[in-house]
């Protein structure tokens, strides 16, 4: 039985970027929080300790700062056909765990998606057709413009001191930006990151194939930075262990190093780590969510009553949340209908190796940082004329070297022996002058894939494990075969004397990691039949419960998704703030 | 707590802490109970360098009995180590950078335990896109395969060893594994085998030395890689120049300790 605790305004399931974001503002308008974590409390000078943070065999090979799939996991599975196996370990994708979430571990890529592609079915149907959609293709409109989604991103990059170059400021183009973004109302908090050898050997190569490389707007920063909260942060060090890692320099945003250092002094704050929610506890009518269930390290249970409940967990755990507790109606696929768990979608991560002559090339591929690198835009999304082509999407294109850590980072050519003495040659004459580009695409809806309950496997605590069903739609496989080509012809201008190209075919393997971009299942939206949550990200079937996270994307665009999630923090704490607390009830009326 | 009656399992235990481990470690050990009482009798059966979400510093793993090897599986591991990455003139051997005892460590820690990992049932064949589906732990895996990968040999070979091979045979041995060419007895399959075996013996060549391989930072050294320096905006913008700045490790490195 559960203990009942003493109410709370409102309470917070998981404190990672959007959790802590939403209560701070919330914190602001005297409301009193409680925010529940999953994991441990996570600080940078006891878990990314300068001391021992550049240890690849800890935070890569064996994932420490990650969730442990003992506590959780997934199922997985490429179509309804087959019988869905548990992830016994994290492969695909790595969602974190702990204070911090995956925003401790993430590369600090930070995009603002495309004006296009928050209207992304209208956009295809006015260019090209309705027609040129296919009919298994669930794309949909996110029920918001990117006019709408300015100020919040704008607040997202300041907060987190997003060092970049504008390419378009209030409609007028800025030479050296992105020349396809949205347009901006101010510069990047922070100037662009200084460029190692191969980003420039890239960005000089496209340039004079006639692309526009511009810097990747990055989140290690590239100076020493006070955010509009006061919390500072310090200029990175290219010290070549970020991406899976936790930063020992305070210089890649993260909850720890933007808001918590302000958000853990507020007196109506209050933090209980290693606190795993159930569920959302519903009233009898199933309309109004009235506290949550959750259990403890030592297996009791407490029932935590709130008058607002806010899912901010990792975008799985959100879903899963959701259907868990019985919000919103779950998708069924042999019909199409119902929402939860559809729209699934991930991240089509594309790459071409290039291998260099060792005698005329040193990359020194070890400086470097998970968001160090230069760009183009020219193959992303519907930055060109997919008419003629067969297929929708596109990705952005980056050469980033994240450091060059040796167990995991020592391609070789292809042919050549993987151990004796043969082999180490090879990797020897290969370790410095071998460069990587990448093209990080699109991933769009498809009516096959889905997120359920998975009727057989069960987590630590014996609920069912969530159930992915997913492979690579045709549409984008042809997309990414197509997009790396493109960037095979780039890599092969630079110099390389050999090239491997990667364009991500199916079927979907859960087991080599390809990017933690996991997205969709409570899609957001303007029509509540294709929809879970409005367009400010409040359940259109319970309306104290808003969920926050990479969850509520209809599809993903060819961008990394932090960004645009830290930007829809700030919208749902606005939405809340501004409109929900003056009059608490459905914001958008269906 | 009696080190001596530690059963050899390889699960993760407090009490897993063999005699002769003890001894061998004791007078690292000595330091850590002066610093920390009790606690520390911790550190030794977790097969790491360190704890999780402990802030004292990582303490350098040292050559010594096996702790959960036998001595003959240890012997085997070495022999596949120098061959996986032989001794030339790039590096030392795999045995002599201390592969062998990074993987006995590893075994002994949660990483051969899987206790991290999804282990619960119903245990079923998968699609290669499901990943491994097995039951047996790493530690276990071991355990199996090298078992089977010795009667294989004494089957086959003429009633030798694998160590009792020249290096040309264990090459020859150790490619037909690798393409799944070998039958092996029991659940491990000699492919798979291999390909954890190759898995960990790199792992601990480039791991920090902390975890006991990768000796004297050697495998660092020979592909020029500065390990944990941690900073190189100066070196950033110096653009196709060889870094010329010795490694680092986690435990600083071998010339900057005390002399005397």
């Amino acid at each position: 039985m559960a203990r009942k605790l003493p109410r709370k305004d409102v309470v917070i399931i998981g404190l990672g970027w959007t959790g802590s974001i939403i209560a701070n503002e919330l914190c602001d308008e005297g409301l009193d929080v409680v925010a529940l974590e999953r994991g441990p409390w996570r600080d940078t000078a006891t878990d990314f300790n300068i001391g021992y943070a550049p240890d690849e065999l800890r935070y890569n090979s064996r994932q420490e700062l990650m969730l442990r799939p003992a506590q959780t996991t997934v199922t997985a599975r490429n179509n309804a056909g087959q019988t869905a196996l548990p992830m016994r370990q994290y492969g695909s994708f790595h969602p974190g765990n702990g204070v911090g979430g995956a925003g401790v571990h993430w590369a600090g890529i930070t995009w603002r998606f495309s004006p296009a592609d928050f209207r992304l079915r209208s956009h295809y149907t006015e260019r090209y057709g309705a027609q040129a959609i296919p009919e298994d293709m669930t794309i949909q409109d996110w029920g918001l413009t990117y006019e709408d989604m300015e100020p919040y991103y704008d607040r997202f990059e300041y907060l987190a001191g997003v060092s970049g170059k504008a390419g378009n400021l209030n409609g007028r183009m800025q030479e050296g930006g992105n020349p396809f973004e949205g347009a901006r109302k101010r510069e990047y908090p922070n100037p662009p990151m200084m460029q190692t050898f191969g980003p420039t050997l890239f960005a000089e190569t496209a340039a004079k194939m006639g692309y526009k490389p511009f810097p990747i707007p990055s989140s290690l920063l590239s100076r020493t930075y006070t955010n509009p909260l006061g919390v500072t942060m310090g200029q990175c060090t290219f010290c070549g262990f970020c991406t899976n890692y936790g930063c020992a320099n305070y210089s890649k945003a993260s909850a720890q190093t933007t808001v918590l250092p302000v958000l853990m002094r507020k007196p109506n704050f209050e933090l209980r780590t290693l606190c795993e929610v159930l569920k959302v506890n519903l009233d009898s009518a199933g309309r109004k969510a009235t506290g949550v269930t959750y259990v403890d390290t030592s297996g009791d249970e407490f029932e935590q009553p709130a008058d607002l409940v806010i899912l901010c967990a990792f975008m799985l755990d959100n879903v899963r949340l959701m259907l868990l507790s019985g919000i919103g109606k779950p998708y069924d696929v042999r019909t199409g209908t119902g929402v939860v768990g559809r729209n699934f979608c991930y991240q089509m991560a594309n790459q071409v190796v290039g291998f260099f002559d060792p005698a005329k090339y040193n990359f020194n591929n070890f400086i470097g940082g998970g968001a160090t690198g230069m760009a183009i835009d020219e193959l992303n999304n519907d930055n060109f004329d997919h008419g003629p082509l067969g297929f929708l999407g596109g990705g952005s294109t980056r050469c980033a070297p994240i450091g060059a850590e040796p167990i995991s980072k020592r391609p070789t050519p292809p042919g050549s022996p993987t151990w004796g003495s043969g082999w180490k040659k090879a990797m020897r004459d290969s370790y410095l002058s071998n460069l990587s580009v990448g093209c990080e695409a699109s991933s769009y809806a498809n009516r096959g894939n889905f997120l359920d309950l998975d009727p057989t496997y069960t987590d630590r605590l014996g609920r069912p494990l969530m159930r992915i069903t997913f492979d690579f739609p045709e549409n984008d496989v042809k997309m990414s075969a197509y997009v790396t080509s493109k960037v095979a012809e780039i890599v092969r201008a630079m110099g390389a004397q050999q090239i491997v190209e990667y364009p991500r075919t199916g079927p979907w393997s859960t087991v080599p990691y390809q990017s933690t971009h996991v997205v969709g299942g409570t899609a957001m939206g303007a029509d509540p039949s294709t929809s879970v949550v409005n367009p400010y990200l409040q359940s259109w079937d319970v309306p104290n419960v808003f969920t926050v996270g990479a969850n509520v994307f209809p599809q993903n665009s060819g961008f990394n998704p932090t960004g645009t999630v830290g930007a829809l923090a700030f919208r749902a704490a606005d939405a809340i703030r501004g409109r929900y607390l003056k009059s608490p009830g459905p914001l958008v009326h269906a | 707590m009696t080190p001596s009656n530690a059963p050899k399992t390889g699960q993760p235990s407090v009490f897993h802490t063999s005699r002769r481990r003890f001894l061998a470690t004791t007078a690292m050990g000595l330091v850590a109970l002066s610093a920390s009482g009790a606690r520390a009798r911790i550190l030794f059966g977790t097969g790491l360098p360190w704890d999780s979400g402990s802030i004292e510093p990582p303490r350098q793993i040292l050559p010594g009995p096996w702790t959960f090897f036998t001595p003959r599986e240890g012997e085997m591991v070495e022999a596949i180590a120098e061959r996986l990455i032989p001794a030339d003139d790039l590096s030392v051997s795999g045995k002599d950078a201390g592969c062998a005892v990074f993987i006995d460590r590893q075994l002994s820690g949660h990483y051969g335990t899987s206790e991290r990992l999804y282990m619960k049932g119903p245990f079923q064949p998968g699609l290669p896109t499901q990943g491994d589906q097995s039951d047996l732990t790493p530690a276990m895996k071991y355990r199996q395969g090298l078992k089977a990968l010795d009667d294989h040999c004494r089957r086959t070979m003429g009633g030798r060893s694998f160590t009792d091979l020249s290096p040309e045979q264990k090459d020859q041995l150790l490619a037909a594994m690798e393409k799944n060419e070998v039958k092996f007895d029991g659940p491990v399959g000699a492919g798979s085998f291999f390909s954890l075996i190759l898995q960990n013996t790199m792992e601990g060549f480039f791991a920090d030395p902390i975890y006991g391989g990768n000796r004297d930072m050697v495998s660092w050294k020979m592909i020029g890689f500065p390990g944990t320096r941690y900073d190189y905006r100066d070196h950033v913008l110096k653009h196709n120049q060889k870094y010329t700045l010795p490694p680092v490790s986690i435990g600083g490195r071998s010339d900057w300790a005390r002399k005397g």
